[in-house]
């Protein structure tokens, strides 16, 4: 192809959560501006979290799709999918292509994600060896599986966890290798961590804690055979999937100048160090509510809000971004479990309140007398009033102990807390009512 | 935008709009077949809170910063940019509970059955919501949202 040369007002690099977040914000505010989103990936966006679906059922991509056919079209998107973005010129505005065509820009977006972490093990890098965080990742998967295959899974977090609930479903045998203590030791607190690791040993999943892989060996054709871990034990297999986490995909940026910390700093407005370019998602620092500070949560919810506010700055209306707070949900193998924010606080300066009721657990993290974080397992409908306490720094010592009740809901809080958003708003009474001044503030008593 | 309010004053915690709601999202659209002998019974898309002497329905306020749509994995949940009502599409749903907890008020439904979450749609073919049209109290009200900010 010969090189040749696009000009645009708006450049977004990523096709997934914060970058369709930030195409929805810029077309709130700007239709004309000339728009274009640039991915390595070849497909329209697709829900990266379904692509355990695809894996345990074949899910097909029209399923998987985020945004409906015609959506680049409708909202005047020039896409360039399967390209790769190679070098980026902050004085020149301009991004090359791995192809060779240049795209000058006016406001970049790096929305470019995280990649998975390989470590070095002996005998990875080869066939047989997968990570799991594209749709072509478990296409691979996918290709190379057949119903005799076993797997081991390098990580017990939320993408090792989901790996193995559809390899599971696919009926292949699964060992899982966690290298701390307990698996998903990030999202949940100890307790919820047991009884998911009870559910999984139920569901025929093998978990080996406190142990990593030392080495992948090979047999004939360079087929795996199994793995060894670091104590010497020896577990066959033909697979291995390589679910340790992500780190920001930062090679683009790296040699530019623009401020990195562990992702792209972001500032209140998800702009980086430089004042035409921003953020979001997976690859950017951004502030997160709960720890009152920036840091890194890759999160699709935080990354669809990050876009959209960094196209509503980018696109010239000014919105500050309200702070992200890590919210994960699991439903493996049927139970249902969320967690948000602080989990397992790390010094006594917290203070934990916990409950179990039959098969629901909960516990909600305090610090400083507001909510931090919540672990929420079984019945998890109202979990999300507490989530919005974290989000909305909410002191709640006078009704602390609400949080944990069984019948916890929005009735158990202080009147102000739930009276301005349900009540009649004035201009639109009839006739004026009659509210009592609030005498019972005596929630959770 | 309309959307549904409370009077918690005159809220006696009765439930018929529970029951109204059920119906209203029933196959059958009738009391006792949709209660008694439909396989897929529907759940109420809204729920009262009591604490006595305290209650009130809460129902989806259809935000517009809707937290559940920014949440959504899969594009299953939107609102729509006209009626600014927040809905959820039922075959993109995998029921994954994130807008559950991103949600502030609680009002998600789980469909466990199905495997999929259940919101209020504001009854959208009908002029007035079922739960406001059957409340006998005039608890609740069908009025125009204030301090709107839809596009």
């Amino acid at each position: 192809m010969v090189q040749s040369s696009h000009r645009f007002k708006y450049l977004i690099i990523g096709n997934s959560a914060g970058g369709i977040g930030a195409v929805e914000a810029i077309r709130e505010v700007d239709r004309p501006g000339t728009l274009a989103v640039v991915s390595d990936e070849p497909y329209p966006a697709y829900s990266r979290p379904l692509i355990a679906e695809y894996l345990a059922e074949r899910c097909p991509l029209e399923r998987m799709l985020f945004r409906p056919s015609g959506f680049y079209e409708r909202n005047k998107v020039v896409t360039f999918l399967g390209q790769k973005a190679a070098r980026l010129d902050l004085d020149e505005h301009t991004l090359a292509l791995e192809s060779g065509e240049e795209i000058r820009w006016q406001k970049l977006l790096l929305a470019t994600g995280g990649s998975p972490i390989v470590p070095p093990i002996k005998g990875a890098g080869r066939r047989g060896v997968f990570t799991f965080t594209t749709l072509d990742d478990a296409k691979a998967i996918d290709h190379y599986l057949d119903s005799q295959s076993r797997a081991v899974v390098i990580g017990g977090g939320l993408i090792g966890l989901s790996v193995t609930e559809a390899l599971c479903r696919r009926g292949v045998a699964v060992t899982v290798i966690e290298m701390k203590e307990r698996i998903l030791n990030v999202m949940l607190d100890e307790a919820a961590s047991a009884i998911e690791e009870e559910l999984l040993r139920r569901a025929g999943i093998r978990i080996i804690t406190g142990r990593t892989v030392a080495e992948i060996s090979r047999g004939a054709e360079d087929a795996v055979t199994g793995v060894t871990l670091d104590d010497g034990t020896p577990i066959p297999c033909e697979l291995v999937i390589v679910a340790i986490g992500v780190r920001p995909r930062l090679e683009l940026v790296a040699s530019t100048g623009i401020k990195i910390n562990r992702g792209v700093i972001v500032d209140h407005y998800m702009a980086t160090s430089h004042p035409d370019v921003y953020a979001c998602g997976d690859v950017a620092e951004a502030y997160d509510i709960a720890y009152g500070e920036c840091r890194l949560t890759p999160i699709w919810p935080n990354a669809y809000l990050g876009g959209r506010t960094a196209g509503f700055n980018m696109a010239g209306k000014m919105t500050k971004y309200p702070g992200g707070i890590a919210m994960n949900a699991l439903n493996y193998f049927g139970l249902d479990a969320v967690s948000a924010g602080i989990v397992n606080p790390p010094d006594d300066s917290y203070e934990v309140l916990s409950q179990r009721y039959d098969s629901t657990y909960r516990k909600v993290i305090l610090k400083k007398g507001q909510v931090v974080g919540l672990v929420f397992v079984g019945n998890i409908e109202k979990s999300g009033i507490i989530c919005n306490l974290i989000r909305d720094k909410i002191r709640v010592a006078d009704f602390k102990q609400a949080l944990v009740a069984e019948d916890f809901g929005l009735s158990l809080l202080p009147r102000e807390r739930w009276q301005p958003h349900l009540e009649v708003p004035p201009s639109a009474l009839v006739q004026a009512a009659e509210t009592e001044p609030a005498e019972e503030l005596v929630a959770g008593e | 935008m309309k959307t549904v309010y409370v009077k918690e004053e005159v809220c006696i915690g009765c439930g018929l709009c529970e029951v109204y709601c059920r119906l209203e999202h029933s196959r059958s659209k009738d009391l006792i077949k949709s209660f008694k002998r439909e396989s897929q019974q529907p759940m109420p898309l809204l729920r009262v809170e009591r604490r006595e002497p305290i209650s009130f329905a809460v129902t989806c306020r259809h935000c517009a910063e809707p937290h559940c749509v920014y949440a959504c994995i899969t594009g299953a949940l939107q609102r729509d940019r006209e009626s600014g009502i927040v809905t959820v599409d039922g075959e993109k749903c995998i029921g994954c509970w994130t807008c559950i907890l991103a949600c502030p008020f609680g009002v998600i439904r789980q469909e466990k059955g199905k495997g999929k979450i259940a919101k209020c749609d504001l009854c959208l073919a009908k002029k007035i919501p079922a739960c406001v049209d059957n409340c006998p109290n005039e608890a609740l009200v069908y009025a125009e949202v204030q301090d709107e900010t839809l596009s």
